[in-house]
């Protein structure tokens, strides 16, 4: 980072707490409430730094947004504060996880319990079919896109081969491919 | 509950989660595929609740891994699940965010910008796929994801509404024997 604007003194208690509540409030998932304590109530990051730290989170494999967190959790207080961080952010998720689950399990004899699962279930699916298509109508833009995405579809959706292996060989022909055109 | 399987989670979810791209959303197809096609740890409708209870719970998308974990060895299961998950990528996190200005200009940054995007739409839209042939049996379960999925496409929103919205209309379309 070029410029390292001052950033608040923040404690250990603090990077507990504040996650603590990123967890409590992360209701659809924790995008909204990270960028809300940590940026709007925390002021821990500029909202450029959020997005630039966003964008390393991204990249990196795995949870996204933990990944981001765990890098605000580094910066300020090393090893340590990730710990605390983490611990924070799935205390109380885990907790109503748990609530949850017990309760399906005890009540999913009910009608109405198996009928609010199938809807919730299908909306999810959904969700995630929504943001796919947002993502393509942002990505696949030429017919090399629009070829990739359709052959990570097509072995990891369609043919369900192992994702290490389908992703390491889509990637090494992406950047052949891509060497190629610029020899062209 | 046997140690060997807790092992055996534990290793494949690090790697999936190792060699993810794009998010907790893209492993969906990778995880339906360890827990319930090649261990059987789980069947389809298992996999279906944990998928709907894991977007209504609060909290990171990763709890889908905890709610496997909990199906195949209770609290410790659930455990082992989310920090194998989360531990290795929290890890090469901080690692890199140490080392960024060291590896901002290689030229993999070039490589990953250009060659995982379309990948990654591929992905997303696998994960619809198998949690769909996971969870949707019915017309109405047609008419809810479709719906659901145009929705969020046209207007952003915090997805636990449309959940809830389609939750109300699943509980009455069930009471009047739709379901």
């Amino acid at each position: 980072m070029p410029t390292e604007p001052q950033h608040p003194t923040v404690s250990l208690w603090d990077l507990f707490t504040g996650f603590f509540l990123v967890g409590l409030f992360g209701f659809g998932g924790i995008a909204a409430s990270l960028y809300h304590v940590s940026v709007e109530k925390r002021k821990w990051l500029s909202s450029d730094e959020y997005a630039q730290t966003l964008a390393i989170g991204q990249i990196l494999p795995g949870a996204s947004l933990i990944n981001m967190s765990t890098i605000i959790a580094d910066r300020f207080h090393g090893l340590l504060g990730v710990v605390l961080a983490l611990l924070g952010l799935f205390t109380f998720p885990l907790i109503i996880l748990t609530a949850l689950i017990t309760a399906y399990d005890h009540f999913s004899h009910l009608p109405d319990v198996q009928s609010a699962t199938t809807a919730a279930a299908a909306a999810a699916v959904g969700l995630t079919f929504g943001i796919g298509l947002k993502l393509a109508k942002g990505i696949v833009r030429s017919k090399t896109t629009l070829a990739f995405a359709v052959l990570s579809f097509l072995s990891i959706g369609l043919f369900r081969l192992p994702m290490l292996q389908s992703i390491v060989g889509l990637v090494t022909v992406s950047i052949m491919f891509s060497v190629w055109q610029s020899k062209k | 509950m046997n140690f060997d399987t807790l092992l055996l989670m534990a290793q494949t979810f690090a790697m999936t989660a190792i060699v993810s791209i794009g998010g907790i959303a893209t492993m969906i197809p990778e995880i339906h595929r360890i827990a319930v096609e090649t261990y059987s740890w789980m069947d389809d409708a298992d996999f279906a609740t944990a998928f709907a209870i894991s977007q209504v719970a609060p909290g990171p998308n990763v709890l889908l891994m905890s709610l496997v974990g909990w199906r195949v060895a209770g609290f410790a299961g659930m455990m082992v699940a989310t920090l194998s998950t989360v531990l290795p990528t929290a890890a090469l996190s901080m690692g890199f965010s140490r080392l960024e200005g060291k590896l901002k200009n290689t030229p993999w940054y070039a490589i990953i910008n250009q060659s995982f995007p379309p990948l990654i739409v591929g992905l997303m839209l696998s994960s619809g796929l198998v949690t769909a042939k996971a969870s949707i049996h019915s017309v109405f379960g047609v008419l809810i994801a479709a719906g659901v999925a145009l929705y969020s496409y046209h207007k952003k929103t915090n997805p636990l509404y449309p959940i809830f919205a389609s939750v109300f209309l699943g509980i009455l379309a069930g009471r009047f024997g739709l379901l």
